[in-house]
């Protein structure tokens, strides 16, 4: 494998020069896919706590529905955010497209099912163990929902990892709503696309490489908080 | 503290909870059999065999079960708390899960802190007010459930083997509780294996057997003389 | 209490980053370019819209594609300016009113690649013969198939050697709707004949085998138009800027900036807008 230890050492070089174009793009990957993550969040722990606790016609379809748009590719999602966002589109006036929070948005609408149907496993799990200690002391759905989603935070960081794993790995949806302008729109994947299209696949590799490595601080950081955090609130 | 210094303000003419003809049946299973009851002590302790339907009365009764049949009366309106085998504790200190409970009522942070405090005093566990709840023992966590409760001053609360999980010094500590707490003026409703708990705490005893009800009567002559073969069998059987 | 301060902090940092992403694009002055692969992968704008940059204070934004989708995005008012290269498509777009006016800006060539063995004897300087042999040995062809500017060119040629690629294509005819790199890459893998644009042939590294087959033949030529799209279509479109970019790119200084630029001491584009 004598690609493998070119790229290697050819991303230990890019890495240790620093040069402010890669900085740059490794910046926007990790603005856009953090804000999508936190986002994503924002939604999807709630309404997967609620499909967990919850009890309304329909449920049971929505958490199916929610499973099946874990599997949801990419291009689909770019495809609807594009046709929404581009100037003939209902959201056209806002010229939002080839914009950072063009990929926001569809990374956002991307990772929400994660988010959503990993939270409720973790709170479904919760509320089993909880549902007549919380009942008794007065907790109707609503709060229970809400103290379940705080109560799981640790095992719920899981699930925001996996949505931010989804969206800063992905590139079919950011390639079409962002563009891949140069110092506009274009993030880590995009790149390693645009280099292989010019068949610099050293490069590209290296670029990859860069990538996991990147991810991997991230975990290793929540990892850590959540050790800690564990450590102390058992 | 004997059964006669609690005092006996619910006497049992003043009945605080009815149960008329209240079933339960899950698939073809009957778990609660048409039990009709009146409920007037201020300790009672609900006894039977295993499978006999003990912790179930007790959800009914608390309205975590919705009966199948029949219906429970309230003559007035009592506010309940519970206390269960096992505490589940919030991934918090123990502080935060005593004022959980307040929080759930609307009550003012700063009252909300000094009712935690005390009731954490009164269970012996100020000290461990900063506490994570998960990481202290199993009796220690009882205490707090029970400090949780507590500290909502509910006129009716109902314990499902509180200290069947625990140790003979954690199991101490918690009856000891139990009686204050009654002493304050709460009904007790309790299940329990525990003979000697039951005849420590229990001036009203109601033995269970096969989801009916055999016996209603004072707890002095349950031990003494029980009027029921059922019941008589399974007091030698219990009886080390 | 510690909880609340947590919770307090927890929503002050999910409002920051979310006023980052949105405050991200600030308010810069820029238009935007649909383009296409080979003019962006071959470096040319990145040595060309410095230039206008600099002088002209207005940032492009590039969105390469293929001809045919650089076109459709242009059609839902996506783009202010598109630079393509496949006349018919452009004087249609035009002449649907979705463009203003189309201006010949430049010109490269397309070169024939294939394995430098060429097992299907189709050196030359005639793509149509070589074509021709290509059918022939039934050797491995890698076509775009994604409606770009190449394509488009890619199946003129068939058609100008009098053959029926819809139904001569067997096996050995890879349609594979991609960009120009992706197909190279495909080509470079199989050891495939390939119709490609100079200029990316040139910036392209993983050529593996591969080298230039034909070349040279007048029939190559492959022609860059630039075209305004229509405000009146779409009332957005920054036409005042776009216009300065395209009367940049046909100016004298805008025409020579494209002739200086090289790979290799090579030329890639050749200037032609006065003709």
């Amino acid at each position: 494998m004598h690609e493998m230890t070119t790229s290697l050492a050819l991303a230990g070089e890019l890495f240790a020069q620093g040069d402010s174009q890669l900085l740059a793009i490794v910046l926007l990957s990790l603005r856009v896919s953090l804000t999508a993550t936190l986002l994503a969040c924002l939604i999807g722990m709630p309404l997967g706590a609620l499909l967990a606790v919850g009890r309304f016609p329909g449920r049971r379809t929505l958490i199916v529905l929610f499973n099946a748009l874990m599997g949801l590719p990419p291009v689909v999602v770019g495809l609807i955010v594009y046709l929404l966002l581009s100037r003939a589109g209902p959201l056209g006036q806002f010229g939002l497209l080839f914009t950072p929070t063009a990929m926001v948005i569809a990374q956002t609408i991307l990772i929400v099912p994660i988010v959503a149907a990993l939270s409720r496993q973790v709170v479904e799990d919760a509320w089993r163990e909880y549902r007549e200690q919380l009942r008794s002391l007065g907790a109707n759905r609503l709060r229970a929902a809400r103290t379940l989603l705080w109560d799981g935070r640790f095992s719920l960081t899981t699930a925001g990892l996996a949505g931010f794993g989804r969206a800063v790995a992905e590139v079919g949806a950011v390639m079409i709503v962002g563009g891949n302008i140069d110092g506009v729109t274009r993030v880590m994947t995009t790149t390693i696309a645009l280099e292989t299209s010019k068949g610099d696949l050293p490069l590209a590799l290296a670029l990859g490489m860069i990538l996991i490595a990147v991810v991997l601080l991230i975990n290793i950081a929540a990892f850590l908080l959540r050790q800690w955090a564990e450590r102390r609130w058992g | 503290m004997g059964g006669k210094a609690l005092g006996m303000s619910h006497e049992s003419n003043c009945t605080w909870l009815h149960l008329d003809q209240l079933g339960l049946t899950e698939g073809n299973i009957r778990i609660i059999d048409a039990i009709t009851l009146k409920v007037g002590a201020g300790r009672t302790a609900i006894l039977g065999p295993n499978g006999a339907g003990k912790s179930t009365l007790l959800r009914l009764m608390h309205g975590l079960l919705r009966p199948s049949a029949g219906k429970l009366h309230w003559p007035q309106t009592l506010s309940q708390g519970m206390v269960f085998q096992r505490p589940v504790m919030l991934r918090t200190t123990a502080l935060a899960n005593v004022a959980y409970g307040l929080k759930l009522r609307g009550v003012a942070t700063k009252e909300r802190q000094q009712r935690s405090m005390t009731a954490l005093a009164r269970v012996g566990l100020a000290d461990f007010a900063d506490r994570p709840a998960r990481r202290l023992s199993g009796g220690e966590q009882q205490r707090v459930a029970l400090a949780r409760v507590w500290a909502l001053e509910p006129q009716v609360l109902f314990l499902d083997e509180p200290t069947a999980s625990l140790d003979p010094a954690s199991s101490r500590e918690v009856e000891r509780i139990i009686k204050e707490i009654a002493a304050s003026g709460t009904r007790i409703v309790m299940t329990t294996h525990n003979l000697g708990q039951a005849r420590r705490i229990a001036e009203e005893v109601i033995y269970l057997e096969g989801g009916r009800v055999l016996e209603q009567t004072p707890a002095e002559s349950f031990f003494r003389q029980p009027q029921t073969t059922a019941a008589r069998s399974f007091l030698q059987e219990e009886t080390p | 209490m510690i909880r609340n301060l947590r919770r307090k902090i927890f929503s002050a940092a999910c409002g920051a980053s979310l006023l980052l992403a949105v405050s991200a694009h600030a308010q810069e002055r820029f238009i935007t370019v649909a383009s296409t692969t080979s003019t962006e992968q071959s470096g040319l704008f990145a040595h060309l819209l410095p230039a206008f940059e600099r002088e002209s204070g207005i940032l492009v934004r590039v969105v390469a594609l293929g001809t045919g989708q650089a076109l459709d995005l242009a059609r839902r008012g996506d783009a202010d300016v598109v630079f393509v290269h496949d006349k018919v498509a452009e004087e249609k777009f035009v002449a649907e009113g979705f463009g203003v006016k189309r201006q010949e800006v430049m010109y490269n060539d397309f070169v024939l690649i294939g394995p430098q063995n060429d097992p299907a004897k189709a050196a030359g300087k005639d793509i149509l013969a070589g074509l021709r042999q290509i059918e022939a040995a039934k050797a491995p062809f890698v076509s775009r198939g994604d409606k770009s500017g190449t394509h488009a060119a890619e199946l003129r040629y068939w058609k100008a050697a009098g053959i029926d690629i819809t139904a001569a294509k067997g096996p050995w005819y890879k349609d594979t709707g991609s960009g120009m790199g992706p197909a190279l890459n495909t080509a470079s893998s199989m050891n495939a004949y390939l119709l490609a644009d100079r200029g990316t042939w040139l910036n392209f590294k993983n050529r593996g085998d591969l080298g230039i087959v034909v070349e040279g033949d007048k029939q190559l030529f492959n022609q860059y138009g630039v075209i305004l799209v229509n405000p009146a279509k779409h009332a957005h479109i920054k036409q005042a800027d776009g216009q300065k970019l395209i009367d940049w790119v046909v100016s004298t200084a805008g025409q020579k900036t494209i002739a200086d630029y090289k790979i290799g001491g090579e030329q890639l584009f050749f200037p032609n807008a006065g003709n």
